[in-house]
């Protein structure tokens, strides 16, 4: 669990700002070194050439598919929002895979800030306000029929109302705890393993042979499955967020 | 979990540099560097867009014009044949006619050889008769001792000669 602790980096841990705490932690490094990483990888996409080179042709893919996604979800309204989901969906990406790099080996500590339901539940916070937001902007109160399906009998309104209600509610938490979940079982699932194979092998021949190398296997793939998972992830969280902003734009 | 037993302690600057940090990925990279990259993308499918199309209407250009060659080249080919026909048919009235002229001279050449072997003949059945008359008043005056008319040995010679 060591490689969840948040530590106060640099001698910040008095930082405060009206009050509150604001120590530059090992997290908010993660959070500088995904930022600059993306920044840089994005901003080599806008070369503006006619004919793409290889890193502009990957960036234009991320902004493609965010925007393909937006579009077959939201429809033509969608575009106005491929600014924040991309922005999500790379900062998550990038942090999950950022989070899975194998620094250890070089005596650093990496640290993914996603498998902090803090981190996850303000990203869900921020997509949650923004349905709301366009909602209530666009609809009014109007917005309230998305919790009444069409053709639902007149008796039954107060009782579906109200599960519609809970289940919109319910939105920004599954958001938020599904990522962290994710991440967090993910890297506990490796520290699980990791410690398998360096226990079977401090533990004799025997042990190493049975314990740590079917382990060790097993890790290898488990890996391939987290980068998998990283990217998947951030995809749901984009997803999700751009239904969720559908039933915004466009109602039932 | 440092998830929760941390959390009364680290909430306030989690949060905050996640604002700080996702502002400016939001800012910088999301409205500003996305948009850019977004309008590249979109002005190369136009340019795209037009460059197909131009070729496309090239291509029907050339498709005109092909049609159009092929077109003059059918009434070229149309005329060419009609001139051909038109001095076949030519060659053939006047090989036609010599033809006819040669004939007609053979003909009456023919004709005039024809009349010219009747006439021989007649002169020639006249001059047996003649003989033939002569001979047989000559035997019947051997014979009979009767001497016979010239006349009548004639007539007598032509009525044996046309029952023979």
């Amino acid at each position: 669990m060591y490689q969840f602790t948040i530590e106060p980096m640099f001698g910040s841990q008095n930082w405060e700002l009206a009050g509150y705490n604001i120590a530059f932690t090992n997290s908010a490094l993660w959070m500088l070194i995904t930022t600059v990483i993306l920044g840089i990888f994005v901003w080599g996409g806008t070369k503006r050439q006619l004919v793409p080179g290889r890193w502009q042709m990957a960036v234009e893919t991320f902004t493609g598919f965010i925007d393909d996604m937006l579009e077959a979800n939201i429809g033509k309204a969608g575009r106005k929002y491929v600014p924040y989901v991309f922005s999500l969906f790379m900062f998550i990406l990038f942090a999950n895979l950022l989070g899975l790099l194998p620094l250890g080996v070089v005596g650093l500590h990496p640290f993914t800030f996603t498998s902090h339901f803090t981190i996850t539940g303000v990203l869900a916070a921020i997509s949650f306000s923004i349905v709301l937001i366009v909602g209530f902007w666009k609809h009014g109160f109007h917005f309230f029929s998305l919790f009444v399906p069409h053709g639902t009998p007149l008796p039954m309104i107060p009782a579906i109302f109200l599960i519609e209600l809970v289940s919109f509610a319910v939105r920004p938490f599954s958001l938020a705890l599904r990522l962290f979940v994710a991440m967090m079982a993910g890297h506990v699932l490796l520290e699980v393993l990791s410690s398998f194979v360096i226990d079977g092998t401090n533990a004799g021949v025997g042990f190493a042979a049975l314990v740590g190398l079917p382990s060790f296997l097993l890790m290898i793939g488990i890996c391939a499955l987290e980068i998998l998972v990283a990217g998947i992830q951030a995809y749901v969280f984009a997803l999700l967020t751009s239904l969720y902003i559908n039933d915004a734009e466009n109602l039932h | 979990m440092p998830q929760i037993a941390q959390l009364a302690d680290t909430y306030s600057s989690q949060i905050f540099w996640l604002l700080v940090f996702f502002g400016i990925v939001f800012f910088v990279v999301g409205r500003g560097m996305v948009p850019k990259v977004m309008d590249t993308v979109s002005q190369r499918d136009s340019q795209i867009a037009a460059d197909l199309a131009a070729a496309e209407a090239a291509r029907s250009q050339a498709d005109e014009e092909e049609e159009a060659w092929r077109k003059r080249e059918n009434e070229n080919r149309a005329a060419a044949q009609a001139l051909v026909a038109q001095a076949k048919a030519d060659a053939a009235a006047a090989s036609e006619k010599k033809l006819s002229a040669a004939q007609k001279r053979l003909d009456t050449k023919l004709a005039k050889a024809e009349a010219e072997i009747a006439d021989a003949r007649k002169t020639a059945l006249a001059e047996v008769e003649d003989v033939a008359a002569d001979a047989a008043r000559d035997i019947v005056q051997r014979l009979a001792g009767a001497s016979v008319t010239p006349a009548s040995a004639k007539k007598a010679v032509k009525e044996a000669l046309s029952h023979g």
